[in-house]
């Protein structure tokens, strides 16, 4: 064992590696809620974003075109989502389970003939002088181009529901859509049109880890993060910087795991690797309390009725 | 003659097995106040829907100052200067009253200059409200004020109000009508919706009567009377329910010290309140909207636990006791929510009959449901009370409101309760079926038992209770006998303004 | 225009069409979906549904179809008690997994004594087993109020990780040459959940399959607290105004969820698969979700929707090694079915019709 091998600069810098497929996921999932919408598919939507975005960047040779095929095919299996909850009027728990159910052998199904490929890499970006200083440029300066647009739809999502006026719209519907059905406003239509984001979100999340973070295609390969991106959701109380501070906190304690079972640490590697699910068993047990931010119509149907 | 500001002409509106709206037409003049007067169920709310753009006519046509007016939806109809003030529904409690505002209307300008219109808005018309205040907080009146001044700020020439007086205290009442009368004055024509008489009397200019989905007449209300209104409105003579004797015996339940915090986050907690209620007496009690009522009567159920001693049955300690066991000792209740809170939506009147009736009943034994007598149960309540309903296999959403109302509170009275509590006994309720649940629980009385009866409909308590006391955010005033209550003394009992007269305009 | 109307109540004749027409739905698209891989479809479905039942080796295959639906049925059974109180447990794998541990775990301590009452002791820690996984959700939803759905999946990988931990340490086969997994417990016939007529499929857990449906389908429609949890799935104000304890209920509807899984485990490990190892677990407690729904949460419906989804298992296997259809594609035959029956659910409370222009 030597904890010595560990360092810290690649730690933090690869920390918030680790944390870039969650925030992705979790701030898509968080503009859904706060909609009103409960989409437990996340886990479904980031596999099929891992598979669509592995094999377009293959086939293509375009990281860049992966990730968009990546976004719109999360965006098109969260569009089964909103058959089921916002045309049949399906319980949004179990269709939330149907969606990561199916996403996960369809990806599978997809993904047959792409393992064990290496997917074109994506390269980070350099900025002379300032990717140069130490400690800070590797932490901060000297990323794949991904994990900025994490942080700018952090700013960006942040900004629009607190400023603007689409944001105001989005939050009255997800607090009383009774009420802003009275107002005029299409309650369906704006939640679709927030499922179908948080569709793209949790994809782009998921090529993500297919594309730049593992970075191969294997089944199942997303191993929960969904889950955790919607346990993050409740973590950050529905706010996007907590959002971001919550996906730090994850991916460094994934990496810190990951080291230590490098470094050899006298802890049994299995429950290394359970720890990061623990901790957020943890932390969703220390923050149920306080449910008050939640929106009021989280999970609810809406169906017009005069 | 004037163009009138907006003609309904032969608006008709069918949803599958009811005609809501039959040929209606009636005119609106400019800076007229127009009392449209219905019962629960008459139509009213689908008519102003029409108006508002959010249910379109099947037939009949609209005309806004001489031009067709057909609004495919409520951005529309305000853009040619349609605001209306909902009964329910309409606000969002997590947002403050800036952005509550914001969201009526089209173009809303910055927060900030909005912020200071809403303060300049509400000081003309004597309505004080604070922007940045989280709706959530506010009282019944506080908030109808948001939507007030969401409408006056679109400078509306039609002011839609579904009845605004219903969350009010009489002090509030008058405040509201001076603002109306201001606007009135500067041209502003409101259709004001109601069923309280006396109300429109005062009010308003002309009144258009709808039953049943028609117009069945028109007068002004200052030259008709009250009762010959009445009779428009229900089209039959009104029986007013009879109380027997009112013989008073022991107290029956006694609530001293009682105070819990709201289970919910918008919710009132309850405040040191002490009462006693003796056998054969009805107490009513009174109050806004939104002042206690749902958790004094989740504290009387059982659903909210609180210290034993604060509550005593027969001198029997009963507050940490849960619903089932409050029932085996005879204290029942029936709250105001027939769907999904006093009644499953979902499931068959049968089920709904066990739901409350399991112990004092003999529904079940060691735990095994007897479905036979289940059933019989809930024919009996369906026969007594007259619910209309195929039979108890049906669901209970499949019942119109009073119907589902009579076979809630003939669920209780059937099981000889020693102690009744009900929450707003009629509310949606026709004029008929409000009549049977009053006698139904004036005739338990005289057989004995204590009746709490909480409402918003202060003719209702004068009519039935012995003595009177009001909620006020969580406080109880000390009961008073009814008889000789005047309506400025109830009207303070419910906490007088709100600490509004300051802003009397 | 199309318009959605809400029945005044649910339609009776519908609540059963659904899963039919569910079924028919999938095997529709699923054809189209295996015509895409290059597969002649009706062969296909055909290979899946009959196969198993009537085709040359169905005497091997009928069987299996006990032997697959056995812990689908039971894990189905418990979780269905759970979502008929909008209690969501989604973590039955997990459970599953932890009554394998504690079954098998109870079995193997007692090697290599012989005695009647082992495989007993091996039932009820394998109930156990489930039932401890399952009150870690349940409690800390009572006290704290934490999602049950997140917690109870979370555990899913912490079981993964157990199981992992045990084959290859604490219960690894001292005599196995340093490969990972359990002794055998089908070679230790004290803890063997053997056939009870052999060749027939039918082992205990296929008898304690049986009983879950009968002792949920009492309880659902005779029971005061079956009635409790129907109550609080439709209206939770309700029950609560009806006097139902919501904590209470939360314990008992994950306890015997969680207990009933961990018994499809013990049998499991201790009948067919008889090893502890990695890849134990194959699925059932999320095909079981699964299940529970397309037996629309009702006991003998899951009964027949547990055969039906071991049917697609079984032929799912004869299509991978006759046609070489992939083993995803049957689990994305899976998930459709659940698709359509989430979808078709809506005639059930909804009809539709058509109409004028309508502002919806």
């Amino acid at each position: 064992m030597d904890l010595g091998e560990i360092n810290p600069v690649l730690l933090v810098a690869s920390l918030m590696v680790a944390a870039t497929p969650l925030l992705l996921a979790a701030i898509g999932e968080l503009v859904v809620e706060k909609a009103g919408v409960l989409n437990l598919g996340v886990e479904g939507m980031m596999i099929v974003g891992a598979i669509s975005g592995f094999a377009i960047s293959v086939e293509t040779g375009s990281p860049w075109l992966g990730f968009i095929a990546a976004a719109i095919g999360g965006a098109v299996l969260s569009l089964l989502f909103v058959l089921l909850t916002q045309v049949a009027l399906a319980n949004q728990v179990a269709s939330g389970l149907a969606l990561t159910l199916f996403g996960l052998g369809f990806s599978a199904l997809l993904g047959q003939s792409y393992v064990g490929i290496k997917p074109p890499s994506m390269g980070d970006i350099h900025i002379p002088l300032i990717s140069d200083i130490p400690v800070i440029g590797p932490i901060l300066f000297q990323h794949d181009p991904i994990l900025y647009v994490g942080i700018a739809l952090t700013a960006a999502v942040w900004a629009t529901l607190k400023y603007t006026r689409v944001g105001l719209i989005l939050r009255a519907v997800g607090e009383n859509h009774d009420a802003a059905h009275a107002l005029g406003y299409k309650v369906i239509k704006i939640r679709i049109m927030a499922i179908l984001f948080g569709g793209a979100c949790a994809g782009l999340g998921g090529a993500y880890i297919s594309l730049i973070r593992v970075p191969q295609w294997t089944e199942g390969m997303t191993a929960g993060v969904g889950w955790i991106a919607l346990a993050l959701v409740v973590f950050a109380s529905w706010k996007p910087w907590r959002a971001l501070l919550g996906a730090y906190l994850f991916g460094g304690i994934t990496v810190l795991q990951l080291n230590l079972q490098a470094a050899g640490v006298a802890i049994p590697v299995e429950y290394l690797a359970m720890s990061p699910y623990i901790i957020t068993i943890l932390v969703l047990v220390i923050l149920s309390a306080d449910k008050s931010s939640a929106p009021a119509s989280l999970g609810r149907t809406f169906h017009a009725s005069h | 003659m004037t163009t009138p500001l907006l003609s309904l002409q032969g608006l008709t509106k069918a949803y599958p097995g009811v005609v809501a709206n039959d040929q209606v037409s009636f005119d609106i003049g400019e800076g007229e106040v127009h009392a449209l007067l219905g019962e629960n169920g008459a139509g009213k709310s689908t008519l102003v829907k029409m108006i508002y753009g959010l249910v379109k006519p099947d037939s009949g046509t609209m005309l806004l100052r001489g031009q067709p007016f057909a609004p495919p939806e409520p951005r529309a109809a305000r853009a040619d200067g349609i605001a209306m003030v909902f009964q329910h529904f309409s606000l969002f409690d997590a947002l403050n009253v800036a952005e509550n505002i914001a969201l009526g209307m089209e173009n809303p300008p910055p927060m900030g200059d909005l912020a200071s219109r809403i303060r300049e808005v509400s000081e003309t018309y004597g309505l004080p409200l604070d922007p940045f205040r989280t709706v959530g907080d506010l009282s019944a009146g506080e908030r109808q004020r948001v939507e007030i001044i969401r409408c006056l700020l679109q400078d509306p020439k039609l002011l839609i109000m579904d009845e605004p007086t219903s969350v009010l205290t009489p002090q509030e009442v008058e405040i509201l009508f001076e603002t109306l009368n201001k606007l009135r004055s500067e041209g502003t024509s409101i259709l004001y919706i109601s069923h309280k008489l006396e109300e429109i009397r005062t009010l308003c200019d002309h009144a258009t009567i709808l039953r049943l989905g028609k117009n069945v007449g028109e007068c002004v209300p200052a030259e008709t009377s009250a009762r010959d209104m009445a009779e428009m409105m229900v089209g039959s003579t009104l029986q007013t329910p009879e109380r027997g004797g009112r013989e008073f015996g022991d107290v029956a339940l006694d609530v001293s010290g009682l105070s819990v915090p709201s289970p919910s986050e918008f919710g009132t907690a309850l405040r040191n309140v002490h009462m006693t209620v003796r056998k054969g007496e009805v107490l009513g009690i009174g109050g806004v909207a939104g002042n206690g009522q749902d958790e004094l009567l989740g504290v009387l159920s059982g659903e909210i636990q609180t210290t034993a001693d604060a509550i005593k049955f027969n001198g029997q300690p009963i507050g940490k006791l849960g619903p089932t066991a409050r029932r085996k000792l005879g204290v029942l209740t029936a709250p105001e929510e027939r769907l999904g809170h006093a009644a499953a939506p979902d499931m068959s009147l049968t089920e709904n009959a066990l739901l409350t009736g399991s112990v004092r009943e003999g529904l079940e034994s060691n735990g095994f449901l007897k479905w036979a007598d289940t059933k019989n149960f809930a024919e009996k309540i369906i026969e007594a009370f007259d619910v209309r309903t195929p039979g108890p296999e049906n669901a209970a959403r499949s019942l119109s409101g009073g119907n589902l109302q009579k076979f809630v509170i003939g669920r209780e009275v059937l099981q000889n309760p020693d102690v009744l509590v009900v929450n707003q006994p009629t509310w949606g309720v026709d004029a008929a079926a409000a009549a049977s649940i009053r006698q139904a629980i004036l005739d338990l009385a005289a057989k004995g038992t204590a009746v709490i009866c909480i409402s918003q409909d202060l003719d209702e308590l004068m009519e039935i209770s012995d003595s009177f006391a009001a909620l006020n955010e969580g406080r109880l005033s000390a009961p008073r006998p009814t008889t000789g209550l005047t309506v400025d003394e109830i009207g303070l009992m419910m906490g007088g303004a709100h600490g509004m007269e300051v802003a009397h305009v | 225009m199309i318009v959605l109307e809400k029945r005044p109540q649910p339609s009776k004749a519908w609540s059963y069409a659904t899963p039919l027409v569910a079924v028919v739905a999938t095997m529709l698209f699923g054809g189209i979906l295996f015509a895409i891989l290059g597969k002649n479809p009706v062969e296909a479905i055909g290979t899946i549904f009959w196969e198993p039942l009537f085709g040359e080796f169905a005497f091997y295959y009928r069987p299996q179809l006990l032997v697959k639906g056995a812990p689908l049925v039971l894990i189905a059974i418990g979780l269905s008690l759970g979502f008929r109180a909008g209690i969501w447990n989604i973590g039955a794998e997990g459970q599953y997994i932890m009554g394998a541990i504690f079954g098998a775990g109870a079995g193997l301590a007692f090697y290599p004594l012989d005695a009647f009452y082992i495989f007993p002791i091996m039932v009820i820690a394998g109930a156990f087993g489930g039932w401890l996984w399952a009150m870690i959700p349940a409690f800390l939803k009572v006290r704290f109020g934490t999602n049950e759905i997140l917690v109870s999946l979370m555990l899913v990988y912490v079981a993964e990780q157990m199981l992992a931990s045990v084959s290859l340490g604490l219960l690894k086969n001292p005599e196995g040459f340093g490969f990972p997994g359990s002794r055998n417990l089908q070679a230790y016939d004290s803890a063997h959940n053997a056939e009870l007529i052999a060749g027939s499929g039918m082992h205990w857990g296929v008898v304690t399959a049986l009983i879950a449906v009968i002792f949920a389908y009492v309880l659902l429609n005779r029971h005061m607290l079956g009635f409790h949890i129907r109550l609080t799935g439709e209206a939770p104000r309700a029950a609560k105004f009806a006097g139902v304890n919501p904590a209470r209920l939360i314990l008992f509807c994950l306890g015997v969820s969680g207990a009933l899984a961990g018994l499809a485990g013990m049998f499991e490990v201790s009948g067919p698969s008889g090893v502890v190892s990695i890849d134990f677990n194959v699925g059932y407690g999320f095909t079981a979700i699964i299940v529970a729904f397309l037996g629309r949460l009702h006991p003998v419906g899951i009964l027949l929707a547990g055969g039906l989804m071991a049917l697609t298992y079984i032929g799912g296997e004869i299509a991978q090694s006759q046609l070489g259809l992939p083993a995803a594609a049957i689990q994305v035959f899976q998930g459709m079915l659940l698709f359509f029956l989430l979808a078709f659910d809506l005639l059930t409370n909804y009809r539709i019709r058509a109409a004028r222009s309508e502002v919806a």
